[in-house]
């Protein structure tokens, strides 16, 4: 394949095991557009611009950006509560989601949702889901929809490591691989439940096994700081989801740098300095980076100039977010039900 | 007008709005081949196909987190459970996702969804199959929660249900899905969140639902035939919302009330009524309103015991009679 | 374990006590029911007796302090048992009611004591018996709660121009309940709160000395123009409409009568009121239409006929109660009369021994009253004003002669009576009396 693609455009490397150039560039600047907005995400955080409970994603870009590059404009993602990067990669605008995490009316939810919350229903971003394995029985009734019409479209959910010793999992698993639902679940394996090493909570040992015990599902496990590796077999699982509507499980082996959320060490007790550090090194923004340079795919100028636009985007994001209105107390009540509340949701509240 | 039984008003509802939309499929155990634990969906496997009567493995959060992501996908799931204590294993998809999302979303996504199935004792099913979970849910904005007592409510209620744009729990009477009514032959729909007075009365309001219902009735005739008293019942039908504005009127006219409910006193839909009354129609009142729930422990097998433990209609007479002040 | 000695409630109206006497001193020895004070209460004079058994430890209220109900006034316990915290509670308490007692500074206590409430004329006869409780206004709270009342009581008391604590509540603890509101404006008025309810006199029956009753109470649906009666009077006079009927009655034969009693008795004397109760009970007896009560909805006729003596005392009136004065011969009734009256003048009855009468009689001949109407004591429906008995010439076949002659001028509800029901039963009682066979027929 690869190299057939390379013969139709001629002798320059135009890709990396095939995949091109524009992709890469895509999913390149996906992961340095997550990366700066993190940490424009932290600094506003500690400054107090941004409250709550808040989960960086600094280190698992290539997740992200491998993952959901391989979809369709009008495939579904779901995901967790670390989900800033994943709404940014799906194509949620930046400023929409700083100000949501400003707790703004420019946010993707006028500010209800807030960090965890991120929801786009323009780009079928169905959400940052707050409780652990919550969303991997929606994800699952989200296929079921795409299947009860007859469509071809693919459901996405992302989560994290924990989720794999609880009941979602398996129910969900269970159904989509029994009914062939088009899901492909993806874990992000950072190795750590908040402050907790897998290893010690987990009765096995490689987590994509856990998936095995259900007939028609399909698992694997990938490097998760290599995008290219993380979009490959993502493309492999959304094919299959596409063509015969059925469900894979992909494990993608990540770190995250900093800790559990903004209010957690990025090392302690769990883990220690040298590790982080070491992991650093590892880096999935560098390595692609490099590998495009060494490829003749990219210049140190041509990153040099993403990189600052991606700054400039970011930090309009942030004056947008700080322009935006604060939600006027008319807000309150206004998403709870699609209609009217009979008899007056503040019916019963007074003295405010 | 035909007179059938609640559990066959709930298989027509289901049948009708399953005609009508085709996004509306039924899932649950044993809902399809089996023709349902309870037969309310009966036949509905042969006429509308597997997948849309879904027979679920035995995973109440699972098939339950499942129909809330049909729904955000923009299909109208009905999500049976076989009982409603079954569904505290679905606690989390109920509450934390589908009375969420459209509010974590800005009012981006709706979740046009309906979690039915039977609630309360039955008989001698004892403490985990007895519950009355009315309160658990009724207290969650995001909900919309009824619990019809008649036939022709059921089917009203569930078509509108279904209809509905916002999650919905829909609360079963287990013991009164042979209760016989007249439900009409044209189309039928009531709405969510309006109580209706069952019985008209002068000295005092009872307020009930489902199963309570036919205890308050009872107890309303007993009243009028032995003690001269005429019972108001007002039967809530929706839990929430609670139509405060019908039981808060008739109160008004009668100033006195006693609040019926199967399930446990202590934060029970009781206690919203009655705080409903105390604020709405305080100078109205004779005497405190009494209620009458459910003993406040966890359901005896031994059916002597049990029937103590649910209301009856005489522990009503009792506290109607105590806030017309005629002990 | 110390108990406390409180000012307790000695009577269903009484806010506030004075303490008359104490009869221990501290330092003695008391059992469980001996007696420690003697108090005055707004209707008598009662005995506060020990609940337990030990030491009195502590007094706090000095004799002729006047303290409200509830009030500590005394400590019982053992001997040299700590009572410092029960003697701070008791600072705290009286500090709160605005001090009314200051333990160990009865002085300075006095100078703070507020003003004794109006005093409520006691449930008697022949003056207005409107009582104004301490209250200034509907639900206002008095030195010992609040009048209970239920909202929907309270408002339409409002609405219709009538104070709660005027009205007798019939709801658990006294609570003015709708029912009782609607009976009062019914009654146009109130049904004052310092009366019992015939309800309330029931209870008192059952401990009263009486006999055996003769009847059980038996209660009536008034008919539509009795109910339209009702309705219309009350808007005309008062709250209780009520009209006078008199007549003069030859007191010869009733006079003579006595007299020849009182000569083969050896120790008492049967007066002439003990023989107005005796013929008075006979004839409510033959005419139990007079024996009876509004209640709002329904009358009551009561089974037994409990005649209330109205007694003048100091600062007052009372009316002690002859339970089933029908069933009584005259000696009977005048020597329990006379022991009635006597603790009548010393306020010591009791209270089921004040309450509840259905019919009264007030003597104001002794101070030369020739006639006079007297005012219902409600619940009865009618009461005898008694003058004195005069040598007056009266025609008596043609002849002019000079004969002790009595006016007595009955006052009716005539939500119950109507005049021509009155006027048989003053028939009645004037024909006992003129010629007292009748009293064996």
């Amino acid at each position: 394949m690869a190299k057939a693609e390379e013969e139709i455009m001629g002798a320059e490397r135009a890709d990396l095991q095939g995949i091109p150039r524009e992709k890469l560039l895509e999913m390149l600047r996906w992961m340095v557009l997550s990366r700066r907005f993190e940490e424009k995400t932290a600094e506003a955080y500690q400054s107090g611009k941004i409250g709550g409970f808040c989960h960086l994603y600094i280190g698992q870009e290539a997740v992200a950006a491998g993952a959901i590059g391989a979809l369709r404009e009008d495939d579904y993602v779901f995901t967790a509560y670390r989900d800033h990067a994943q709404a940014l990669v799906r194509g949620v605008s930046s400023d929409a989601v700083m100000a949501e995490l400003f707790g703004r009316i420019g946010g993707t939810s006028r500010g209800a949702g807030g960090s965890m919350h991120m929801f786009d229903s323009e780009v079928n971003f169905m959400g940052g889901h707050g409780i652990v394995g919550t969303h991997l029985p929606l994800a699952a009734g989200v296929g079921y929809a795409i299947k009860y019409r007859g469509g071809d479209q693919v459901v996405l959910c992302f989560f994290g490591d924990s989720v794999v010793n609880g009941g979602p999992f398996h129910e969900a698993f269970n159904m989509v691989a029994k009914w062939e639902l088009p899901v492909v679940y993806v874990v992000e394996n950072n190795s750590y439940g908040m402050g907790t090493d897998i290893d010690r909570v987990a009765a096995v040992d490689q987590l994509f096994t856990r998936a095995c015990a259900y007939e028609g599902n399909r698992a694997e496990q990938v490097d998760g700081m290599d995008v290219l590796a993380v979009y490959e077999a993502t493309n492999r699982a959304v094919k299959r989801a596409r063509e015969t509507s059925r469900p894979t499980f992909i494990e993608a082996r990540t770190y995250r740098y900093l800790g559990h959320s903004m209010s957690d060490p990025a090392h302690g007790t769990y883990r220690t300095r040298e590790e982080v550090q070491a992991e650093r090194k590892n880096d999935p923004i560098n390595s692609l980076a490099a590998r495009m340079e060494e490829g003749g795919l990219l210049t140190d100028e041509e990153y040099k100039a993403l990189d600052a636009e991606v700054i400039a985007e970011v930090e309009r994001a942030a004056r947008f977010a700080e322009s935006s209105p604060v939600p006027g107390p008319d807000e309150i009540y206004s998403h709870v039900y699609a209609d009217e509340f009979r008899g007056g949701l503040d019916r019963r509240d007074a003295w405010r | 007008m035909a007179v059938i039984t609640y559990r066959d008003a709930l298989n027509r509802a289901l049948r009708e709005e399953m005609r009508r939309d085709d996004r509306v499929f039924i899932m649950g155990e044993e809902v399809g081949e089996y023709d349902g634990a309870y037969k309310v969906t009966k036949g509905l496997l042969d006429e509308f196909g597997e997948m849309r009567v879904r027979d679920t493995p035995i995973a109440e959060n699972g098939f339950a987190g499942l129909g809330v992501g049909a729904a955000v996908a923009g299909l109208r799931p009905v999500v049976e459970f076989m009982t409603w204590n079954f569904a505290l294993l679905a606690y989390d998809a109920i509450v934390n996702s589908a009375a969420k999302i459209r509010h974590m979303s800005g009012g981006q996504f709706t979740v046009p969804i309906v979690f039915r199935g039977p609630g309360g004792s039955a008989l001698q099913l004892a403490a985990q199959h007895s519950q009355v979970p009315d309160p658990w849910y009724a207290n969650i904005p995001g909900l919309k929660v009824c619990a019809p007592a008649t036939p022709a409510d059921a089917m009203g209620l569930l078509k509108t249900a279904i209809r509905d744009d916002d999650p919905v729990v829909f609360i079963e009477g287990e013991l009164l899905y042979n209760v016989k009514g007249e439900v009409p032959d044209e189309e039928h729909l009531v709405p969510l969140g309006v109580a209706d007075i069952k019985r008209a009365g002068e000295d005092v309001t009872i307020v009930a639902h489902s199963k309570m219902l036919h205890v308050a009735l009872q107890a309303a005739e007993k009243l009028s035939a032995e003690h001269e008293v005429e019972a108001e019942v007002v039967d809530l039908r929706s839990l929430r919302p609670l139509d405060l504005d019908t039981y808060v009127a008739s109160v008004k006219k009668t100033n006195r009330a006693v609040v019926v409910e199967e399930g446990w006193p202590v934060a029970g839909i009781g206690a919203q009524v009655v705080d409903d009354i105390q604020r709405e129609a305080f100078d109205y009142l004779d005497a405190p309103v009494a209620r009458v729930s459910g003993l406040d422990v966890p359901m005896h097998y031994a059916r002597a015991l049990e029937k103590i433990i649910v209301p009856d209609a005489d522990a009503v007479v009792k506290a109607a009679r105590h806030v017309c002040y005629l002990d | 374990m110390a108990t406390k000695v409180v000012m307790a409630q000695l009577s269903p109206t009484m806010e506030e006590g004075k303490l008359l006497e104490w009869k221990v001193a501290e330092g003695d020895r008391v059992e469980a029911s001996d007696l420690l004070a003697e108090i005055e209460t707004d209707k008598a004079n009662m005995d506060i007796e020990a609940l337990g058994g030990g030491v009195v430890l502590k007094i706090l209220v000095e004799e002729g302090q006047t303290v409200p109900v509830g009030a500590l006034i005394g400590i019982i316990g053992e001997e040299g048992e700590d009572i410092s915290a029960l003697l701070e509670e008791a600072a705290a308490a009286a500090s709160v009611a605005s001090g009314a007692v200051e333990p160990g500074f009865p002085e300075e206590a006095d100078a703070v004591v507020p003003p004794a409430p109006p005093e409520a004329p006691p449930p008697a006869a022949p003056v207005p018996p409107v009582v104004e409780p301490p209250h200034s206004k509907a639900g206002e709270s008095s030195v010992t709660g609040t009048v209970k009342a239920s909202p929907v009581a309270r408002r339409m008391a409002d609405d219709a121009g009538l104070r709660v604590s005027d009205i007798q509540g019939s709801g658990p603890g006294g609570r003015v309940v709708k029912r009782d509101v609607e009976a009062a404006i019914a009654a146009g008025g109130t049904v004052a709160r310092a009366t019992e309810p015939s309800g309330g006199a029931a209870v008192a029956h059952a401990g009263a000395p009486s006999g055996p009753r003769r009847l059980a109470d038996e209660t009536l649906e008034p008919s539509q123009m009795r109910k339209a009666i009702a309705r219309r009077l009350v808007t005309s006079i008062g709250p209780v409409p009520h009209f006078f009927l008199t007549t003069e009655i030859d007191m010869g034969r009733a006079l003579e009568l006595r007299k020849a009693l009182n000569a083969r008795l050896t120790g008492g004397k049967i007066g002439v009121n003990d023989v107005l109760v005796k013929v008075a009970a006979e004839a409510l007896a033959r005419h139990p239409e007079i024996n009876a009560s509004w209640e709002g909805d329904t009358i009551r006729r009561h089974g037994s006929v409990d005649i209330g003596i109205a007694v003048a005392i100091e600062d007052g009136l009372i009316t002690p109660v002859l339970r089933a004065a029908d069933r009584k011969g005259l000696l009977e009734i005048s020597t329990e009369a006379s022991e009635l009256i006597g603790r009548a003048r010393e306020k010591r009855l009791l209270p089921e021994e004040y309450q509840g009468a259905t019919f009264s009689v007030s003597n104001l001949g002794m101070f030369d009253i020739d006639q006079f109407t007297a005012i219902i004591n409600p619940p009865e429906a009618a009461i005898l004003a008694v003058g004195g008995t005069i040598e007056k010439p009266v025609v008596v076949d043609g002849e002019i002669e000079v004969r002790p002659r009595m006016r007595v001028t009955m006052s009716c509800d005539h939500r119950v009576i109507d005049g021509a029901t009155g006027a048989r039963f003053l028939e009645t009682f004037k024909a006992m009396l003129e010629n007292p066979l009748e009293l064996v027929l």
